[in-house]
């Protein structure tokens, strides 16, 4: 490296000294110092100039831009970047077309309290409002699904706008934030400094905490026959499972969580009673109707999770931590909340809460476990080829393989998705990456990638759908161009599975639109030059998943499932807790021996 | 019910939009809805009246906090204010009704600000009760043209001699 290199570089990582730059470069250095390696963008006429800065930061090998085929998969890669890391992820898109494309994965992210900055290129200053050449008002656009946003028309805003738009992104709940730069201000030159004093007196990301509301939490939990946890993404967001393990242990409480929360507490453990809500186990759903306290730790109450309000735990007394002011009493009133970051409440909360045991209370639930999918999956006889017998191979081959923190799944969103919170069993929170609040179809490809950027090292599983994953197959071409080792589930059931199960049980099996053909995948990956098997029998998973696992580069498997089968249980939308579809036992799934059933 | 909230914002570009997007897209009904500076250089103040139950205003109020933009909001639904609008009311008037009209103008401590031979522009400023009460005695007249402010409040500071009147800012018929 040539020595005005080297300076060069240390000029980018100084926060302190002002100097003179474009607006592209402002974007960039703004991006460095804020820790960002990774962008996944597509260039167009009125990004230019920030590409065009963009060759030096790739050459010094402290930015890597990664070409996306559609800017909603920037969005997604960025946000299984930002899910994977804990960092704020960037996505890059051109004005128009660019930045409308963007807006599903934004909302997307938004929903899931992921930190994204998208940063977007917007036509010049003096064209703005006439109709140019790709030009949409993406602020307007954007602004009901997202955190903040800014237009900049003047290249000494800049700055404080990229500082505060990192800040807001990650700080509090996260979120994202969209920054849309005109192509003039891009290319003119101003100040840039980054050690300036962010001033927001309207954003309070961390409220304070009653102590008096958490001595109340505290007693009521230490009181209680029948507690139960509800551990939402906030735990794995602010850090924080392991004290709840150390909490729940302390005092014997069964945790449930939902579909972001799977994972605070490892799936294999005694006081785990998996994800609750719409496809959550019965015996899960039937602790939330019979505890005589719930504790919601940093969820929203979304009505997956609860079903009818009026019905939900309407025996039990709810308290809520919550980071979010506006979520509290939203859906359900809580008897107690507990405002505030769960980093601070949650060991505050594990200090009062005294060593217990409910021996009652967990042996009823015991009894009730073995009303079980998960039980079900072990005296399965296999000779038809169903979706929870792969998802159960693929979490046995993975696991022997690698360490739950190495190990990643992302999905689509249906029937895969369920099966795959219901039989594959996460360790750690924040291993499944998963579009849970908008339910984006075409998540599960274009997240592994930003993922597998992320973490070069650890296995990527994409376990996708033949519906989602033919609205963003295309992007294939970019797990080739980037050489990534991300191994593709593809449940074909022929069918958009999870609405098809609707059609049946709530239109009469009227299968309008749902029946869906899918391309020779093995010769499609192959037109990307990438190894691929299609697999029809049960049989053949084994040594099919082995081989993905085996393979140093990306993988893909069809798994051509039997086609009209359901995820049970299943509670009706907007139906009560209590009247759920249970699994039928003629259906009862089958065999395989030799791992240790949960419950 | 109706519940008076102020919030106090940052004097930027698109911050009605934000306002008014996020009322919109959460479903709340907003009855009427002002805007100006205030004290402070380079905040705004806003005037809104929710239109729902104690749950509603509450969730608009957090909701409202959680913008960038809002740096404060307060609820004056159970505090004693001052609530205020003004209207401008053309009224079709004969040169022998004027007396009528004049009559009530003073009832009413409004103004007469434009004249012609076949009709009066008024303007009244008070309550929404008050308003209320004098468009329900111009109905005798036609009421040709009408334009209101929707209310601006202030909470009282000195709260012992409160009027009933302020307190139940939207007391008569809703409009």
């Amino acid at each position: 490296m040539k020595a005005s290199t080297v300076s060069q570089d240390q000029r980018i990582l100084d926060r302190n000294t002002p100097r003179s730059l474009t607006g592209s470069e402002m974007i960039w250095d703004a991006c460095v110092l804020e820790g960002v390696t990774t962008l996944f963008g597509h260039p167009g006429g009125a990004i230019l100039p920030a590409y065009d800065a963009l060759a030096y930061y790739e050459q010094h090998r402290l930015l890597h831009h990664v070409l996306v085929r559609h800017e909603q998969c920037a969005a997604h890669m960025a946000d299984g970047y930002a899910r994977t890391t804990g960092q704020v992820g960037v996505c890059v898109a051109t004005s128009g077309p660019g930045a409308t494309n963007l807006v599903t994965g934004l909302a997307t992210a938004q929903m899931d309290s992921v930190p994204i900055v998208a940063i977007t290129g917007q036509v010049p200053t003096h064209l703005l409002g006439t109709d140019a050449f790709q030009e949409s008002d993406i602020v307007g656009v954007t602004q009901p699904v997202v955190k903040h946003n800014y237009l900049i028309t003047d290249v000494a805003d800049l700055p404080l706008a990229l500082k505060e738009a990192f800040h807001i992104a990650r700080e509090g709940r996260p979120g994202v934030v969209l920054v849309d730069v005109c192509k003039d201000v891009q290319i003119a030159v101003g100040e840039f400094r980054y050690d300036m004093e962010i001033s927001l007196p309207g954003y309070v990301p961390y409220p304070q905490h009653e102590e008096s509301n958490l001595h109340k939490a505290a007693e009521l939990i230490n009181r209680a026959e029948s507690p139960l946890i509800m551990a939402g993404h906030g735990i794995h967001l602010a850090g924080v499972a392991d004290v709840l393990r150390h909490m729940v242990e302390k005092a014997e409480i069964p945790v449930v969580t939902t579909l972001l929360g799977t994972g605070n507490l490892p799936e294999t453990h005694p006081l785990s009673l998996g994800m609750g809500g719409m496809h959550g186990e019965a015996f899960a759903n039937e602790a939330v109707q019979s505890c005589d306290v719930l504790i919601a730790l940093g969820m929203r109450f979304d009505d997956r999770i609860t079903g009818r309000l009026d019905h939900f735990a309407k025996q039990a007394s709810i308290i809520h931590f919550e980071l979010d002011v506006a979520e509290v009493g939203k859906n359900v009133q809580p008897d107690v909340t507990v405002l505030g970051d769960l980093a601070v409440t949650l060991p505050a909360l594990n200090e009062l809460i005294l060593p217990n045991t409910h021996p009652e209370w967990i042996g009823a639930l015991a009894g009730r476990k073995e009303d079980s999918a998960r039980v079900d999956i072990l005296t399965y006889e296999v000779d038809e080829l169903i979706p929870p017998f792969v998802i159960r191979q693929i979490w046995e081959s993975t696991s022997q393989r690698k360490s739950p923190e190495e190990v990643i799944v992302t999905t689509d969103v249906g029937q895969h998705q369920m099966w795959e919170s219901q039989y594959y069993l996460h360790e750690r929170a924040g291993m499944l990456l998963t579009s849970g609040g908008l339910g984006t179809m075409g998540y599960g490809l274009p997240a592994a990638i930003g993922a597998q950027m992320a973490m070069p090292h650890h296995r990527v599983w994409a376990i996708v759908g033949d519906g989602g994953f033919q609205m963003t197959l295309q992007e294939l071409a970019t797990v080739q161009q980037e050489g990534l080792p991300v191994k593709i589930a593809i449940i074909n059931n022929g069918f958009l599975g999870m609405v098809r199960q609707w059609q049946q049980f709530f239109y009469d099996q009227r299968y309008v639109g749902t029946p869906i053909l899918s391309p020779d995948y093995v010769k499609l990956a192959a037109a990307y030059e990438i190894p691929a098997l299609c697999v029809k029998g049960p049989e053949q998973v084994q040594a099919a998943v082995q081989a993905a696992n085996d393979a140093d580069g990306p993988f893909l498997i069809e798994f051509q499932v039997k086609e009209e089968i359901n995820v049970y249980p299943m509670i009706a939308p907007g139906a009560a807790v209590d009247d759920m579809f249970r699994r039928p036992k003629a259906q009862i799934v089958q065999a395989n021996g030799g791992v240790t059933p949960a419950f | 019910m109706k519940y008076v909230l102020s919030a106090w914002m940052r004097d930027k570009p698109g911050v009605l939009h934000r306002v008014c997007g996020l009322l919109r897209r959460r479903n709340f009904n907003i009855d009427s809805l002002q805007v100006s500076h205030s004290e402070e250089p380079g905040i705004s103040r806003m005037t809104f009246v929710v239109d729902g139950d104690e749950r509603v205003a509450e969730q608009v109020q957090n909701q409202m906090t959680k913008l960038v933009d809002v740096t404060h909001i307060e609820s004056l639904s159970h505090t004693p204010l001052i609530a205020r609008e003004l209207a401008l009311l053309r009224v079709s008037v004969t040169v022998q009704q004027r007396a009528q009209v004049l009559q009530l103008v003073e009832i009413f401590t409004a103004q007469v600000v434009d004249v012609s031979r076949t009709s009066m522009l008024l303007q009244v400023v008070g309550n929404q009760t008050k308003i209320n009460a004098l468009i329900e005695l111009l109905q005798e007249f036609e009421l040709l043209e009408m334009v209101r402010t929707g209310p601006v409040a202030i909470a009282r500071k000195g709260s012992d001699n409160v009027l009933e009147e302020d307190i139940a800012m939207n007391g008569g018929s809703p409009n």
